[in-house]
């Protein structure tokens, strides 16, 4: 990737306790979590670099107190960071005035919260164009735009009720709809689409994906369904304590996991809908004939049929363009459609 | 594993205490037992050592007064005060000063209220407001109810934004919060009389002090309240508005206020009870109102009046909490898009409609503007002669008398002799001994040097007085409250009445307790005790129903499986589970009754609140100041002594 990143993160670490900075200052990296434990501390995130370019999204995922949150509040600032840096934009976030902040966040970044977070006071409209409220938008433009978000969200209808009058999967959306009012360059969602119906979430799923095609928005999703990760990511992160335990495509998480944690966490997922062609493909010894090549860009459990019926020992494969690009071997592809 | 070392360590912890605690109390004894042959100078502090405290603190009052200059800033804002004050007076009681419209006829008050009653609690509330406003008016009590409101209207505002202002800071600030804490939990241990003197001095006689002391008063709850709710507002709503692009202030302004709404609510609600209670109370310093009517009544003698009056300032009390809570309660309701304004604002014009209605009618009808004195429906009189009546009956009066009697001559005058009789030394030292037995080695030591100064200001028999009457008060509740509080946690359905009733008991302002108690036994010692009595068996019972309901239920079961019986389970299980819960409460009448006790001095008693009645006849604010904080020191020894104790029991137990 030439690409600049947009988020650049270097040896972060986030630690709770009574006086973290003077502790770290103590500690050598290579503690462990239940070492930190033990001395009174939590490692929220621990030693964490990753670098998120435009356009990209990133999904992170892990257990429960993995410290997913953690690391999201840290590249928004909304948690000061112990220790490593963070720039945004090449910006050093931590340098920031308390000005030059607001101004990022105003202009910059959005982020749907795990619970929510709505204003219990502010009825559904008014939470939505808050933050348009906060830019200094006037009353007009900002009802129009949160009006059309809401839609967008569909929730028309409930545009003056207040937050307890609505279900858990509404006030979600209400989160969301907040977020894409300012339609942000850099999005944060932690874990947007837990409390929605699979029909709502889809749909939700199909609109950011259509959001970062259409403007280049960069996002970091975290979620706890390896099926979303896959259909919205271009990277996975995999936390564990608080450690990045791997940062990687799909296809290489499932195919080549990391560490053995990474293996685990992968192991019920099926990798044929993961794994694309070209991932496994080989360079093609000599020229040989294009006859019934299959598409690198398709995904192994969609030529699964062809596979099956194919009997050549090699099978060879072209790009979108019709151009022979390699072949594979047809057995190996074979064996991760059977999940050997 | 660290938690059983603590628990071990807090064992040992308990038995050197019991240990170092019998030391005190023996060398206490050992004073005791040889009072006779004592040198004057242990059994009382000589005259000669007595530092006059009141002198040097009326220096230091003198000095900022005059020389700093702080009364003309007083008296600049008491002049601010006074315009509003008089205006509020004009308005509701046509006092003639500017804006000279008043007074407004008191049905177009009690429609108004009423709507807005309707608005905050339904027709049960509305109910409330009309019988509250229509009973004044027409037991003839307007006007002085109204002088009353006049000043509260204008003190629970203020008291709620300095309040909230300083609530505010103190969230903020860590190291004002810190320093500001001590000091509100001195002042509210403070006898209210304390607050009235500077009132007067500062500020002119009359409203402007009677206001500038019930905002004091009532300012610190509002403090506590406002940095509690902002404390609890959740991250991520704080969060939510970080990322949203809020600066401080409309962090503060759209977020954190908002969202902390329920508890500063509370808060105001919690004003506006105790400015009521003060306001009332300002009729020691000449305040006109209900209070100094009361006060005159009670004076007199005139029971009927004075139960008449004691009516009103009940409805009140009931009507202003139940409102302010009310308004806690209601919750925003949406209206659909396109609502028409006069809609979403129907019972803001509903009230004023009403308003303007009544007082158009008032010029044709008079009597909905004012009833007149021959037209009011009070019946002192026939009262008086009911209640005499009554209490003239031969087996009623017997028992009084006796009671009265025994009371008296077997039960408090011996108890007061024998604590005047034991020497300070000793008495300080079995206060420390207890202190350090139930609490520990911190609050021994501070009981100690409470106990010590208020020794050393010369006014130890008052205070000793003061500390009996407390004592005995509050015994004899126990007796009442927690055999009732028993009773009633029987049942869930009882359990609910009585709390409630407690709750409406809590927020009559403290002045009413003393009508019954002085029409039962007139006015001496035992009514005073009477009065302290029931106003300290409030929260006992209160306690002792929220601790034996809040026993785990498991553990009842437990009981009932190991074949208790009823006496068994409440004995072995309930009571002791509930004892911190019961101990709150203990703590409660205690701090009632000290404030009660001052209140009570107006009957007629020898201890410090009488004397501190006298300070505000004249202008010694250094001896008022000395004895305020007498009863202050003693109030916070117990209170600290108690709160260590409950949270002890409450981590031994398991259930903290
Ligand atoms: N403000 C805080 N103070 C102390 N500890 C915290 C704080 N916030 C998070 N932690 C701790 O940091 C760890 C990581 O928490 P985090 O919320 O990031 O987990 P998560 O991966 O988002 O989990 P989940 O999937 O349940 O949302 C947890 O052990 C948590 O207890
Ligand atoms: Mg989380």
């Amino acid at each position: 990737m030439a690409k600049k990143p947009v988020i650049s993160a270097r040896n972060v670490w986030k630690i709770f306790g009574a006086n973290p900075k003077k502790y770290l200052s103590q500690i050598s990296a290579d503690y462990s979590f239940d070492q930190i434990k033990e001395d009174g501390y939590i490692a929220g995130v621990k030693d964490v670099s990753i670098d998120v370019h435009k356009g990209e999204m990133l999904v992170i995922m892990g257990l429960s107190g993995s410290g997913k949150s953690t690391l999201v509040r840290c590249l928004s600032r909304l948690h000061d960071i112990t220790g490593g840096t963070i720039s945004v934009d090449n910006q050093d976030i931590m340098s920031l005035t308390e000005k030059e902040l607001i101004e990022l966040r105003r202009s910059k970044m959005g982020m749907v919260f795990q619970s929510f977070g709505l204003l219990p006071h502010r009825t559904v409209l008014e939470n939505v164009a808050f933050p348009l409220e906060m830019r200094g938008q006037d009353k007009y433009t900002r009802r129009e735009r949160a009006l059309e978000v809401i839609r967008l969200v569909g929730l028309e209808g409930r545009e003056e009720y207040f937050p307890r009058e609505l279900s858990g999967g509404q006030q979600q959306r209400v989160g969301i709809a907040r977020s894409l009012a300012i339609e942000p360059d850099i999005w944060f969602l932690d874990e947007p689409f837990s409390a929605l119906d699979p029909l709502i979430r889809r749909e939700m799923q199909v609109e950011f994906l259509r959001l970062q095609g259409l403007l280049g928005k960069t996002i970091v999703f975290i979620t706890h369904d390896f099926d979303e990760a896959l259909r919205l990511a271009d990277r996975i992160a995999i936390m564990k304590d608080g450690m990045i335990e791997q940062c990687s495509t799909p296809d290489q998480i499932v195919l080549n996991p990391a560490t053995e944690y990474v293996r685990k966490f992968t192991e019920e997922v099926e990798k044929a809908r993961v794994v694309n062609v070209e991932a496994i493909m080989e360079p093609t010894g000599k020229p040989r004939s294009s006859k019934n090549a299959l598409y690198g860009n398709k995904k192994l459990r969609d030529v699964a049929k062809i596979l099956a019926s194919d009997t050549r020992e090699f099978i060879p494969v072209k790009d979108t363009d019709d151009k022979l690009i390699g072949q594979i071997n047809r057995k190996k592809a074979l064996d991760i459609v059977f999940g050997e | 594993m660290k938690k059983h070392d603590q628990n071990e360590r807090d064992l040992k912890a308990i038995d050197t205490n019991t240990g170092i605690a019998s030391i005190f109390l023996l060398v206490a004894l050992a004073f005791l037992l040889s009072r006779g042959i004592l040198p004057a100078w242990l059994i009382r502090i000589p005259e000669a050592l007595v530092p006059p405290l009141a002198v040097w603190l009326d220096l230091i009052f003198n000095f900022i007064k005059d020389d700093l200059h702080l009364i003309d800033l007083t008296r600049a804002i008491s002049g601010g005060l006074e315009v509003l004050l008089d205006i509020t007076a004009n308005l509701l009681y046509g006092r003639n000063r500017w804006p000279k419209l008043g007074p407004i006829p008191w049905a177009a008050v009690c429609a108004s209220f009423v709507v807005l009653a309707y608005y905050l609690g339904g027709l049960r509330l509305a109910l409330l407001a009309l019988v509250t406003f229509v009973w004044t008016a027409l037991i003839g009590q307007w006007k002085i109810a109204m002088q009353t409101m006049s000043v509260l209207t204008l003190a629970a505002p203020f008291a709620v934004l300095i309040g909230l202002g300083l609530g505010i800071t103190a969230w903020k600030f860590r190291t004002f919060d810190k320093s500001i804490r001590p000091i509100l939990s001195v002042l509210q241990t403070l006898p209210f009389f304390t607050y009235l003197l500077p009132a007067v001095i500062f500020f002119k006689v009359g409203p402007t002090a009677g206001a500038v002391a019930t905002i004091m008063f009532a300012v610190p709850p509002m403090i506590l309240m406002t940095t509690l709710g902002l404390r609890k507002v959740s991250t991520e709503i704080v969060e939510a508005g970080h990322m949203s692009g809020c600066t401080r202030w409309q962090m503060l302004r759209r977020v954190y206020i908002p969202a902390a709404r329920t508890e500063i609510l509370v808060g105001v609600n919690q004003v506006i009870m105790l400015c009521l209670a003060m306001v009332v109370l300002t009729a020691f310093i000449g305040m006109p109102g209900l209070g100094a009517k009361l006060l005159a009544m009670m004076g007199s003698f005139k029971i009927g009046r004075s139960f008449e009056i004691g009516i009103t300032i009940v409805l009140f009390a009931i009507m202003l909490d139940r409102m302010s809570k009310a308004w806690v309660m209601k919750q925003p309701v949406h209206f659909d898009r396109g609502t028409q304004w006069w809609h979403r604002h129907k019972y803001f014009l509903l009230s004023l409609l009403a308003f303007v209605f009544f007082l158009l009618l008032s010029q044709l009808i008079p009597i909905l503007a004012e009833v007149t004195r021959k037209q009011s429906f009070s019946q002192g009189k026939e009262i008086d002669k009911i209640i005499k009546g009554f209490l003239a009956i031969d087996s009623i009066k017997n028992t009084t008398e006796w009671l009265r009697w025994f009371l008296n001559v077997k039960v408090l005058i011996p108890f007061r002799n024998s604590l005047l009789w034991i020497p300070t030394p000793a008495f300080i030292l079995i206060i420390m001994g207890l202190g350090w037995y139930l609490a520990g080695k911190k609050e021994a030591l501070i009981a100690g040097l409470f106990f010590t100064i208020v020794a050393i200001t010369g006014w130890w028999d008052r205070s000793v007085i003061t500390l009996y009457t407390v004592i005995s008060a509050v015994v004899l509740a126990t007796f009442i409250g927690i055999p009732l509080g028993i009773l009633a946690a029987r049942s869930t359905k009882w359990s609910s009445r009585i709390l409630l009733a407690c709750d409406t008991a809590q927020t009559f302002p403290s002045f009413i307790y003393l009508i019954p108690a002085i029409m039962l036994f007139g006015v001496n010692d035992v009514a005073v005790v009477f009065s302290i009595l029931i106003f300290a068996a409030v929260p006992l019972t209160r306690y002792t129903i929220e601790g034996l309901r809040g026993v785990p239920p498991e553990m009842v079961e437990a009981a009932d499986m190991s074949g208790a019986t009823r006496f068994q389970k409440l004995l072995t299980v309930q009571l002791p589970l509930a004892l911190p819960t019961m101990g709150v409460g203990f703590n409660q009448a205690i701090n009632f009754a000290f404030f009660m006790v001052i209140i009570a001095a107006f009957i007629g008693t020898q201890d410090l609140g009488q004397e501190l009645q006298r300070t505000l006849a004249g202008t010694e604010l250094g001896k008022n100041f000395v004895l305020g904080m007498n009863v202050s020191l003693m109030a916070l020894s117990f209170d600290f002594i108690i709160t260590k104790w409950t949270e002890t029991r409450k981590q031994a137990l398991g259930l903290g």
